[in-house]
């Protein structure tokens, strides 16, 4: 018997059609849920449009010095001069137009992510049942390598900005969730009370002692989500999101390790700013306040 | 005397699954043990009443899991009690709908804690005015009020900053004052002062005590050391395993602890200053022996029962104030017995 069983291991034949099951749950989707999915789709489209629209229409010189001023108030003057040098060098190479794209996508996934990882977070903490079964599925999200999203987003929603940024959402989503409910379960039980004790309804003390207190752990999941978010949506261009992903796509296919190194370091320019501003509102106000002092 | 302010009476908390069972059997009279091995139920508090007089500073003593910060979190029901009344001004806190209950914590029980609990995104004035922000004031008024409390605790000055700036200590005043500024008629002390240094513990005190002069309030005080207790407590409520063991006033407790678990407080702390020159005289040295020197109440306490009897030759005759008869009197010989029996638990 188990002869048996272990050569039909070796001979590498499928003994449990998992993939095949997969594959027809999508079919079963497509063929009965496509209305759903073109509105879905059509909602994200309009949105992610707006916001892409709305950056490019943007004079570069004018986005250029309002990064600088946010970077000098948010973290001093090193950064500032960090954010001129980084942005220009992305308009001098060329990358500007597909840096803007990328970070419409960006933004467009992480708004997405924030309207419905924050709130599950939130129930998460409140609700131990809720968060058992969110754990898993969370873990799932995240650990799944990011390109496997990719084919059944394409195939529900087609090409282009849509399932490059559902994909995203799937892979982003999961830190602001856990993130979230991990700060709301760390304030501490007295501070809770104290709420308690001083007759605050259910939504007082979620809104006035839980959220607040919480703020910057929440922050930290926001930043982590936009991080990932960015990393995603460059691979989303292999379903025709665009940006600066095409760029990177297009240097691996030609083998153009100068493009590569290009497109490439405009990803990480982004990146570090996008990530040192994000960080900067995660600092809470009494700390800041403390440094200060 | 009066109806008390708050009337505990056969208080229960049990933790855990099958409550109603494990109350039964502890009913039935069967030992706390006996029912955790039974029903894998934690009794918290069991069969406690009693009475707080209104003004009064009562203070809940005991060892850490005794019962005592159940119990005062029973008061306000952060823990639900498993049966009990709890009247306060004759209204059953134990039997309030969720609805009134918060109303009867925005207005008559404010609470202050070991940890302080303060919000930290909160300044300080934001913080002091949290209970009547969350009353719904007007934020100019409650603004007003909080200001005015806050210069009460000393600290009008740093009504700007956040708590993260203030040391223990300041931060606790801010702590106090957000429980005065919805001015309750009962406070709930959680080892309120147990977390600051010894200085600042009495510092605390004094002012607490001083606000207590201006404003009589009931204050439930929960504490783990004897020598606060001795000096803030009106009377002093003893706790041990869930169940209330002595309660009397701070020389009753001196003078008669009731068993072992109670004298164990003692230690390390001058239990001889709270005795009077009734615990102090010779009672052998009746009113035969006393020839007609000087005379002091029986209430006298010790150090002004030794300012006397050290300043003459003579035995000082000690009185009873309700018959104005001579009880005993003291000689340094009697003080000195006196003190060194007390000496014993130091």
């Amino acid at each position: 018997m188990s002869d048996r069983f272990l050569g039909l291991m070796e001979s590498g034949r499928d003994m449990l059609p998992l993939g095949k099951w997969v594959n027809n749950g999508v079919k079963y989707l497509l063929d009965h849920s496509a209305a759903a999915f073109d509105s879905v789709g059509s909602v994200v489209e309009t949105f992610a449009t707006a916001v892409e629209h709305g950056l490019i229409a943007i004079p570069p010189a004018l986005l250029i010095a309002v990064a600088i001023v946010v970077g000098f108030w948010r973290l001093g003057w090193k950064f500032a001069l960090f954010v001129t040098a980084a942005l220009l060098l992305i308009a001098l190479t060329g990358f500007w137009p597909q840096k803007m794209v990328t970070l419409g996508l960006t933004l467009s996934a992480t708004i997405i992510s924030l309207l419905f990882g924050i709130p599950l977070g939130i129930l998460c903490a409140r609700n131990d049942k809720v968060n058992a079964t969110v754990r898993p599925v969370l873990d799932f999200m995240q650990t799944m390598p990011a390109f496997v999203y990719l084919i059944p987003a394409a195939m529900l929603f087609g090409l282009g900005r849509v399932p490059g940024i559902m994909a995203t959402v799937i892979f982003a989503m999961p830190p602001v969730v856990r993130l979230t409910s991990l700060g709301i379960r760390q304030v501490s039980s007295e501070q809770v009370e104290a709420g308690n004790a001083f007759g605050c309804t259910s939504s007082q003390l979620l809104w006035k002692v839980q959220l607040p207190i919480a703020m910057p752990t929440i922050m930290a999941g926001v930043n982590q989500t936009i991080m990932m978010a960015l990393s995603m949506v460059i691979i989303a261009s292999m379903v025709g999101a665009g940006g600066l992903g095409n760029d990177v796509l297009a240097s691996i296919q030609r083998l153009d390790i100068g493009l590569g190194f290009e497109s490439g370091l405009a990803v990480v320019l982004l990146a570090i700013i996008l990530d040192r501003l994000t960080e900067s509102f995660g600092v809470s106000r009494q700390t800041r306040e403390t440094r200060e002092s | 005397m009066a109806e008390a302010k708050i009337q505990v009476r056969n208080l229960y908390k049990i933790f855990g699954r099958n409550s109603k069972l494990a109350l039964d059997l502890l009913k039935k009279g069967q030992s706390k043990d006996e029912v955790f091995k039974q029903t894998g139920n934690v009794c918290g508090v069991n069969d406690v009443s009693f009475d707080v007089q209104e003004g009064e500073i009562y203070v809940l003593m005991g060892l850490s899991g005794s019962g005592k910060s159940t119990l005062i979190r029973l008061i306000n029901r952060l823990v639900e009690p498993t049966a009990g009344q709890i009247r306060i001004d004759g209204v059953d806190i134990a039997a309030l709908p969720q609805g009134d209950l918060m109303k009867w914590r925005r207005k008559h029980l404010a609470m202050v804690f070991q940890s302080f609990a303060l919000m930290p995104h909160r300044s300080v004035l934001d913080n002091v005015a949290f209970g009547l922000d969350i009353a719904g004031g007007k934020k100019a008024e409650r603004n007003e009020t909080s200001m005015k409390v806050l210069k009460q605790v000393g600290l009008d000055a740093y009504a700007a900053k956040y708590p993260s700036q203030l040391s223990g200590g300041m931060q606790q005043r801010v702590g106090l004052a957000r429980a005065l500024a919805v001015d309750p008629d009962i406070l709930l002390m959680d080892e309120a002062f147990s977390a600051l240094d010894p200085l600042k513990r009495i510092e605390m005190q004094s002012l607490m005590l001083e606000l207590q002069r201006d404003h009589k309030r009931t204050i439930l005080f929960v504490s783990h050391d004897l020598e606060e207790a001795l000096r803030i407590g009106t009377r002093i409520a003893i706790m041990e395993g869930g169940n209330l063991v002595q309660v009397g006033t701070a020389h009753e407790i001196i003078t008669k602890p009731v068993n072992d678990y109670v004298r164990r407080f003692f230690k390390g702390v001058d239990t001889a200053r709270y005795l009077t020159a009734a615990d102090l005289m010779d009672s052998t040295l009746n009113g035969h022996s006393y020839n007609g020197g000087p005379k002091v109440p029986s209430s006298t306490m010790l150090p002004e029962a030794m300012k006397t009897v050290l300043g003459l030759d003579e035995p000082v005759g000690v009185v009873d104030e309700a018959t104005d008869q001579v009880m005993g009197c003291m000689t340094p010989k009697s003080l000195l017995v006196k003190i060194s029996q007390e000496a014993r638990h130091v």
